[in-house]
């Protein structure tokens, strides 16, 4: 990718000086925005969690230190909601990655249709959450459900299952729905990846004798890793605050609760504005340090100029 | 003849993908399409298909008010960020200054907190400003997950625009805001469109904000509407119903997105890949 050649701009003329001085005024409103929407609530957020604060009556608190955080550490619902963002994150990004991978492979090669299947592509992508939720909830409807039917009348299970309120079967229940729902996500931007990778590299590799499985590992993945990572990132971070899904599928309940269900039970369930708000910091917390570990160890460069 | 077998075989890959993406919507509309008690046999398509579950939708809930809650809500959040966006992306993509390359990152920072973790001080916000329970509650809200890639995907495209074609109007005498409005943003249309529906679609979906700042039915945007559609009793959900108002909501972002999908692409890998 080219860089717009900025040179000339950057000569410090009394014209530049006036770029300058406009382009601030351009990006104040948005500055101010974020802050009032963005930053300001997230400070408030971050207030409240050392407060006893109520939804009803939010003017009027003390303020208790890190009280709900003591809380939060030994309240074994906390540790178990953590439990399952963590697992619920780190199986579906996995599965994600493998068949995006694999799906972005197929789409990569030279067929008619291409351009439909594509399209078939985003439909899970565009389908609201809540949607792709209640589809699956009543496909995986413990009497009537289709999946129940066809897993049965294959012989794989004896009887039908309750998959969203089976102890071990819900959280497996919540990924497949997810892995159904983002994997197109991935898929495409793996393909957008792999159709810079030049065709001339893959024909040098074939005429030295790779196969096509050697010729993905060794050429195709370490050239197309660098755009992977970045969906990975952005993959992780959404699913690391998923609320949708939980909520509508299984609703509050425990075995499948994440960070955020719990978060938002305590604050307007249970109407606990402190805990709720400390339980809150905690997923941020934990955001921000799996994306420290990300950009540390997988090399990225976000916000890295393009081309450079 | 093992050629013959690699492509039958790669075929049967190809119609597995396509199964297994748009199976459960082919399933939510066959099952939107049968009344009474055909829901429960199962059956690749209805027997004796009927409307009822599309009726019902309307006459038990305020299903269309919803629906246009939901087109107000998402209306109003995409031209607010485009507008927004625009401006900041001129300023992030065309100008030179100190604390730029920060700036982007906070932007982004921004999209990748999790909302949860503003929800007491945004309700406390929003309470405040008296737009508990309003549609403008919700559409200034959105606006902290639209905002920050409308201006990260516009600055990205507002980069590779050719430096020429503002050298010339600048010694022309066009001032900043011409310049912007007259030149770039004529060439800026593909991606003003693409940010803009990536942006409709986001706030169209969103689910946590709506639920948490609406409380009434008729306040609901059409995400609630459906987590929230219940029956006559708690341990009977009307899945007919559930299915009809899916179909219903899914089927205009699908057309949206087949009539868009080259854009859509584009959009999503200059938003995460170019990144």
């Amino acid at each position: 990718m080219v860089v717009p050649p900025e040179r000339a701009l950057v000569v410090s003329s009394p014209l530049a000086r006036q770029k300058r001085r406009t382009a601030w005024l351009f990006l104040a409103p948005v500055l101010l925005t974020l802050a009032g929407i963005a930053g300001w609530p997230l400070a408030r957020t971050i207030w409240f969690s050392l407060t006893d604060a109520r939804l009803d009556a939010l003017d009027s608190f003390d303020f208790v230190g890190l009280e709900n955080y003591q809380f939060l550490l030994t309240d074994p619902d906390w540790w178990v909601a953590v439990r399952n963002t963590l697992v619920f994150a780190g199986i579906s990004v996995t599965l994600e990655t493998l068949l995006g991978i694999i799906i972005a492979l197929v789409l990569n090669a030279r067929m008619r249709g291409r351009g439909m299947l594509r399209a078939a592509m985003l439909i899970p992508w565009a389908i609201p959450t809540v949607v792709s939720a209640q589809m699956w909830g009543w496909m995986l409807h413990d009497q009537y459900g289709v999946i129940n039917e066809i897993l049965v009348w294959l012989g794989l299970i004896a009887e039908p299952v309750a998959w969203t309120a089976g102890h071990g079967t819900a959280l497996a229940a919540v990924i497949a729905v997810d892995v159904w729902k983002t994997t197109p996500f991935l898929a495409l931007l793996t393909l957008a990846a792999l159709q810079l990778v030049p065709e001339e590299l893959h024909e040098a590799a074939e005429i030295d004798g790779l196969g096509p499985v050697g010729r993905f590992f060794r050429i195709t993945l370490p050239l197309i890793w660098p755009a992977l990572m970045v969906a990975i990132i952005f993959r992780t971070l959404d699913a690391l605050r998923v609320f949708d899904l939980m909520y509508v599928l299984t609703g509050n309940s425990r075995a499948t609760a994440s960070m955020s269900v719990y978060a938002r039970q305590q604050l307007v369930d249970f109407q606990d504005v402190g805990y709720g708000s400390a339980a809150a910091t905690g997923l941020f917390l934990v955001i921000a340090l799996v994306t420290a570990l990300f950009i540390t160890f997988g090399r990225v460069r976000l916000g890295a100029e393009p081309g450079r | 003849m093992k050629r013959l077998a690699g492509r039958a075989a790669f075929f049967l890959l190809v119609l597995a993908i396509v199964a297994y993406t748009v199976f459960p919507f082919y399933w939510a509309v066959v099952s939107s399409l049968k009344g009474g008690s055909a829901l429960f046999s199962v059956e690749a398509w209805p027997s004796a298909p009927e409307w009822s579950n599309y009726v019902a939708v309307f006459q038990e809930q305020p299903f269309g008010r919803n629906i246009l809650n939901s087109v107000f809500v998402a209306g109003s959040v995409v031209a607010l960020s485009l507008f927004l966006g625009v401006t900041a992306a001129f300023a992030l993509g065309r100008v030179r200054f100190r604390g730029r390359a920060t700036l982007l990152l906070v932007i982004l920072g921004v999209s990748m907190f999790p909302q949860v973790a503003v929800l007491s001080g945004l309700f406390e916000l929003i309470r405040a400003l008296g737009l508990y329970n309003n549609l403008f509650g919700l559409t200034l809200s959105y606006l902290i997950f639209t905002l920050p890639f409308t201006v990260w995907v516009l600055t990205t495209y507002m980069r590779e625009l050719p430096v020429e074609l503002e050298e010339a109007a600048v010694m022309d005498g066009a001032s900043p805001f011409v310049v912007l409005t007259r030149i770039f943003l004529p060439l800026m249309g593909p991606a003003v469109v693409t940010t803009g529906l990536l942006a409709f679609i986001a706030a169209w979906n969103e689910f946590l904000f709506a639920l948490t700042f609406t409380l009434t039915d008729e306040m609901r945007t059409v995400p609630v509407a459906i987590a929230l559609i219940s029956g006559s009793s708690s341990f009977e959900l009307p899945w007919g119903r559930i299915m009809a108002a899916s179909v219903i909501v899914t089927v205009p972002l699908i057309a949206l997105v087949l009539v868009f999908q080259r854009r859509i692409v584009s959009g999503l890998t200059a938003g995460a890949v170019k990144g």
